[in-house]
Parts: structure tokens; C-alpha cells; sequence
């Protein structure tokens, strides 16, 4: 894992040098041992448009009032809470499927308008729009020629 | 965006199995098989697929579940993180015990697909009481 950028911090490097280490590499090992209920962060999807930052994530079974979202500054926070909704009586012969709390905290490439931040939820699906702030929209130079 | 990927979607590919007519891999969708009274509970997370594309079959004793999803972005996306791939949804399974096949229920609902499997009257036990004289 190679880091190019230095902004001065070396605290904040270390700590994102560590950050990578842990997620990048000793994640994705520990989630190979570990079963479904235990893997606690959500996959997401993010992508960037002109006028806004997307980001998706996949939450089956998940009801809109389960789901909370919130923006501070750059930092995106998600969390999901699927109940156990293990019926009384019922015998499981396969589980597969996650219960529990999920959280993911995301650093946003940009600054987003906070308070036009817009979420659906379909068919299992989460998309969450969250609107550029007006500094961080690109804008289009004409160079004048003579 | 540092944060790379941490929680794979079901992402072990079930290759399609002989009669399927289109090509390429699927996902293989999470499943919670329940027993509840003398019916089977199936519930398989299909985020994305939409409800009236979603096969289920149901032969010989082998249940199979295909739902279709398409793609919701389009090609030229770029990416800032992407950690789970989008695609249709295949799983098949084997069940060992006696199916009353009619009364097959599916719901579909926020991603997820339910079915109720009752088991068939005549594999249900039966009391037989004994006359006494």
C-alpha cells in the first residue's frame, strides 16, 4: 500500500497508514473466518457526478426507519439495524443471512451541502445523493482566444 | 474513501447450471432456510432484482431461484469504490422431503424473497388411534 500524499500531519498519516493496513489487509482476512452475523461493515458502491456524490449500498429486508444517515462535514455515516427477526419455534437448518448492527464511516471526496442530502431506499437498495457544496462544484473555463 | 472492501457481498459465483439459456455467472444470494410448523421457510436476499422477474422453479425436488438484475449504472461510471458487483441471482437447492407443489407461496419484498414451502398431505404423520373393545 503506497502513499503518495504528505499533508504536513504525520500524525494523521500514521493513522491513515494504519487505517489502510487493518481495512485493507487484515479485514478482508478476518472476514473470511468469520460468519455472516459477525461482519459488521457494509459493502457501498460510491460514485461521482457533476453536481453530486452517490453513494449505494445493498440492505435486503431493511425498513427506511431502520436505516440511519448522517453528515458531518465531510464524513458520511451510515448504519443499518436488522433485527433478528428469528421466529419463535422455528427450526433454522441454514442462516445465512446478517442480523445486527452495521456502520460505515465514510470520508466524502468532496464538501457536500448537508442539508440536501437525499436517500431512497427500493427494492433493497440504498442511494444515497448527497448535492456538492457550491466551492467544491466543477466549473467549466472558457479560454478566450484572440 | 479509504476504506476498501470489508463485508463481500455473497460473492462465491454459482456457475448456471445446464438448462439455463443465458450465459455468463451470477451471484449467489444469502438464504435462511426455516422449518416453521410443517412448512420450509426459504428467504433469499435479492437486493435489486425486481419482483415480477423473479423465476422460481420447482421439479423433482429441486427448487430454483433466478432473479434478473440489470445494471444501474451505466458502463461509463467511474467508480470511486466499488466492492460489490451487480448482477442476476442463481441458487438451487435440493429438498430432501415430500412438497405439496401447488400450494408454493413466493413473496418478494424490499429485497428479500420469501417462500413457503408446505410440506404434502401425504407425508405428513399420521395418529392412527386404536379401537378398543
Amino acid at each position: 500500500m503506497v502513499f503518495r500524499y504528505y499533508d504536513g500531519r504525520p500524525l494523521r498519516q500514521l493513522r491513515d497508514e494504519v487505517d489502510q493496513l487493518v481495512t485493507g489487509f487484515l479485514a478482508p482476512m478476518a472476514e473470511s473466518y468469520l460468519p455472516p452475523g459477525l461482519r459488521c461493515q457494509p459493502a457501498v458502491d460510491v460514485w461521482e457526478q457533476d453536481e453530486a456524490v452517490m453513494v449505494e449500498l445493498e440492505v435486503p429486508g431493511i425498513k427506511s426507519d431502520q436505516i440511519d444517515i448522517s453528515v458531518a462535514g465531510n464524513e458520511l455515516s451510515i448504519k443499518v439495524n436488522q433485527p433478528d427477526m428469528a421466529r419463535e419455534g422455528a427450526a433454522y437448518h441454514r442462516r445465512e443471512r446478517p442480523v445486527g448492527t452495521f456502520s460505515r464511516l465514510l470520508r466524502l471526496p468532496t464538501e457536500v451541502a448537508a442539508d440536501r442530502v437525499g436517500a431512497e431506499l427500493r427494492d433493497g437498495v440504498l442511494t444515497i445523493t448527497l448535492p456538492k457544496s457550491e466551492r467544491a462544484k466543477v466549473r467549466k473555463i472558457t479560454v478566450a482566444g484572440s | 474513501m479509504d476504506q476498501p472492501d470489508t463485508m463481500a457481498k455473497a460473492t462465491a459465483k454459482e456457475s448456471a447450471s445446464a438448462e439455463r439459456t443465458r450465459s455468463g455467472c451470477c451471484y449467489r444470494p444469502n438464504v435462511d432456510i426455516v422449518r416453521e410448523g410443517d412448512d420450509l421457510l426459504v428467504l433469499a436476499d435479492v437486493p435489486g432484482a425486481k419482483g415480477d422477474a423473479i423465476d422460481v422453479k420447482f421439479e423433482n425436488g429441486a427448487l430454483e431461484i433466478h432473479a434478473p438484475v440489470a445494471p444501474r449504472q451505466d458502463d461509463a461510471c467511474v467508480y470511486l469504490m466499488k466492492e460489490y458487483g451487480v448482477g442476476d441471482y442463481y441458487r438451487s437447492f435440493r429438498i430432501s422431503e415430500e412438497i405439496d407443489a401447488e400450494k408454493i407461496s413466493a413473496d418478494y419484498a424490499d429485497g428479500v424473497l420469501t417462500l413457503r414451502l408446505p410440506k404434502a398431505e401425504a407425508a405428513k404423520p399420521r395418529k392412527i388411534g386404536v379401537n378398543v373393545r
